[in-house]
């Protein structure tokens, strides 16, 4: 790792020979040269670039919305209600005359929060089931994988909505009904994964070193389905936001005055006919994150694994 | 997907073996009701455990100890769990999920009641998605990489990430409420409840069947905005899927064969191609379906249409328990039950598959 990193040249030529060299002279080379041919594959697919353009900028807008907006999103003005979009107020106010722009850009935040929070208890769970199912196989696999393929075969909204009706509404809770519908997939990806790994001759090696069978899984096999898992997680992301949104909408995600978007078009729908910028707006900035997140991942997949590219 | 090969392949004349057939079944039971107990365990969970205190939840804070016993006495949580959960299976198969404190009926009465609503819409946008979508994803992969391909793969990606509550308001707002050219939200106008017998529950087939062509005409305006809604994402979903599986097709070589005939490009992609395509779309739209009735919860509350989606949600804010449980477990099973039957369809016209 360390030889590497001395050897970052001053001009871009240089570092453009590094990078394309033929002899990777440590791992952290072989790494950054693995890693700069996918983004030059990325970079020349422009619907991927819109999709992450979108989504830095939404990384952007949730770490800076302090200097972004005067507030925090939550100040309440009675006399300035339900103003149309104007100079002062770009995106117009809600009926409690709090200006939608920084409730907009604060709940980038929100958004952000859940999507990451989903992807943390997801991912975990996902490899865990799938890893251990596919290296132990037997009677071990058959159950959890049965196991996974009941919670696969259930209608997700519905059963979050169950979940969280019976949790209590709340951000957290929506975060929890969310990943207990969504992590089947991520199991039974890695389960694959791990089957066209388990066999193969380094594990063996591995194995013969005298490794552990949990040292063989966390250290060997987890590794390599990441990618694939990460992969599924961005296009996955779009649905969780969505889902998320539509709870928030129902009334059963975020709580007020918290300045979820789904929750603020649930409240700008009774002024829909009037004031419709307190309804639609927030939904404008739903679809263009999951809009994001859907080109990100078509993109990466893409990238990441050729044999579905252009047929996917 | 297994069957990656040419075209069919003639059967081998015997069919499968009596024997192979009832190892398949029996496989398909046992799943079938491993799920079964996997949705009720689940939703008995829900149900009955997760709530902090199921008795407060219908007695109230202010009831006396006495009728607090009673109530814990009478919905058996003095029992041990296993045992609760076994009474309440049994419940569920005699279809009785209890009573709704929100109609004081039995929650099947109000599932059945409330049911066609929800089908007939998503039946709608189903069949709007496949005549919208297939033709969409055969002209796609025709023309792999030019500008055609390039937006109907746009427009598909626009379908899944549209919040489909928003898109509904918003139509909502330029269609009824800017334009006037469509009714508001509900199934029919009021003046009009009522007045067809509901022989199959769908207004539309049933004001067709008794003539009443003006009841007939205002249910047909009220579904247009609800099933559309659905139908943008129907529509992503089976133009990217007929896109996928017409491409593998047109790369098989029995398509250069046919080309080499002399065939004209119609008859290849039609006649040769796309019949190939069709099977593998059975479960695709089989899964369409499926998630449409799920999927229609949130645009049942937006446009008031009185079906099982708005019956669970409205039951939800009333905590009425033993509805939103009945109503997932309905779904659920619709939901399990079309893909198993998509699924089996698939094997039976697929001899490669069988």
């Amino acid at each position: 790792m360390s030889s590497g990193t001395t050897a970052t040249p001053n001009s871009s030529r240089r570092l453009k020979a590094w990078l394309l060299s033929d002899s990777p002279e440590s791992v952290f080379h072989a790494r950054c040269q693995r890693f700069y041919l996918g983004w030059r594959a990325f970079s020349t697919n422009p619907i991927a670039m819109i999709g992450l353009l979108i989504i830095v900028s939404l990384v952007l807008t949730a770490a800076f919305a302090p200097l972004l907006t005067q507030g925090n999103g939550t100040e309440q003005h009675l006399s300035d209600r339900l103003l149309a979009p104007s100079g002062d107020h770009w995106l117009g106010t809600d009926e409690l005359g709090r200006d939608i722009y920084e409730r907009i850009v604060w709940g980038a935040r929100i958004t952000l929060y859940i999507v990451g929070l989903v992807g943390i208890l997801v991912v975990p769970i996902g490899l865990v089931i799938g890893t251990v199912a596919g290296y132990v196989g037997g009677w071990v696999d058959n159950v959890l994988m049965r196991f996974t393929d009941i919670f696969l075969a259930f209608p997700r909204l519905i059963l979050a909505l169950a979940f969280v009706s019976a949790l209590g509404p709340g951000i957290e809770n929506a975060v929890l009904a969310i990943a207990l519908t969504t992590w089947s997939p991520y199991a039974r990806l890695a389960r694959a994964e791990t089957i066209t790994i388990r066999n193969s001759e380094y594990i063996m090696a591995a194995r013969l070193q005298g490794a552990s069978g949990l040292r063989i899984l966390y250290g060997h096999i987890a590794p390599l389905c990441i990618s694939s898992v990460i992969i599924r997680l961005t296009l996955d992301m779009a649905g969780i936001i969505l889902t998320a949104a539509g709870l928030g909408f129902l009334g059963l995600g975020a709580q007020p005055p918290l300045p979820e978007w789904g929750a603020m078009i649930s409240t700008g729908r009774q002024y829909l006919l009037d004031q419709w910028w307190v309804a639609t707006i927030p939904g404008i900035a739903i679809f263009v994150v999951s809009l994001g997140f859907n080109l990100l991942g078509d993109g990466l997949r893409d990238v990441l694994d050729p044999k579905s590219g252009s047929a996917g | 997907m297994a069957n990656s090969g040419g075209s069919i392949v003639p059967g081998t004349g015997l069919g499968p073996s009596p024997h192979l057939l009832a190892a398949r079944a029996a496989n398909l039971l046992f799943t079938l009701t491993l799920t079964f107990v996997g949705l009720t365990a689940i939703t008995f969970i829900i149900g009955r455990v997760m709530p902090a205190d199921p008795v407060l939840s219908i007695v109230g804070d202010r009831a006396s100890k006495e009728v607090y016993e009673a109530m814990y006495i009478e919905l058996g949580l003095d029992k041990p769990l296993i045992q609760q959960y076994l009474i309440y299976l049994m419940n569920v198969l005699q279809g009785d999920f209890g009573k709704s404190i929100m109609t004081t009926r039995p929650v099947l009465d109000d599932i059945i009641r409330f049911f066609p609503a929800t089908f007939e819409l998503a039946s709608v946008a189903t069949i709007a998605g496949i005549l919208i979508g297939v033709p969409m994803g055969v002209v796609a992969a025709v023309h792999q990489g030019r500008l055609i391909d390039h937006i109907v793969r746009v427009v598909g990606l626009i379908g899944y990430s549209v919040p489909i509550f928003w898109l509904g308001l918003v139509s909502l707002l330029i269609f009824y409420g800017w334009l006037g050219w469509l009714p508001g939200p509900g199934r029919i106008e009021v003046y009009y409840d009522g007045i067809v017998d509901p022989t199959t529950g769908f207004i539309l087939i049933d004001s067709a069947m008794q003539k009443e062509w003006e009841i007939f005409r205002n249910a047909l305006s009220h579904i247009v905005l609800p099933a559309s809604m659905l139908t943008t994402f129907a529509l992503a979903y089976i133009a990217r899927m007929t896109r996928s599986f017409m491409l593998d097709q047109l790369n098989q070589e029995y398509v250069i064969t046919a080309r080499v005939k002399g065939l004209s490009e119609l008859a290849v992609i039609w006649r040769h191609a796309f019949r190939n395509v069709l099977i593998q779309l059975i479960t695709i739209i089989g899964l369409t379906y499926a998630s449409l009735l799920e999927g229609s919860v949130l645009t049942e509350t937006v446009f008031a249409w009185p079906g099982i989606g708005q019956y669970i949600t409205n039951s939800l804010f009333n905590a009425d328990m033993n509805a939103v449980i009945g109503g997932t477990v309905v779904v659920g099973i619709c939901f399990v039950g079309i893909n198993m039957i998509s699924d089996a369809l698939y094997r039976i016209v697929d001899p490669r598959a069988r």
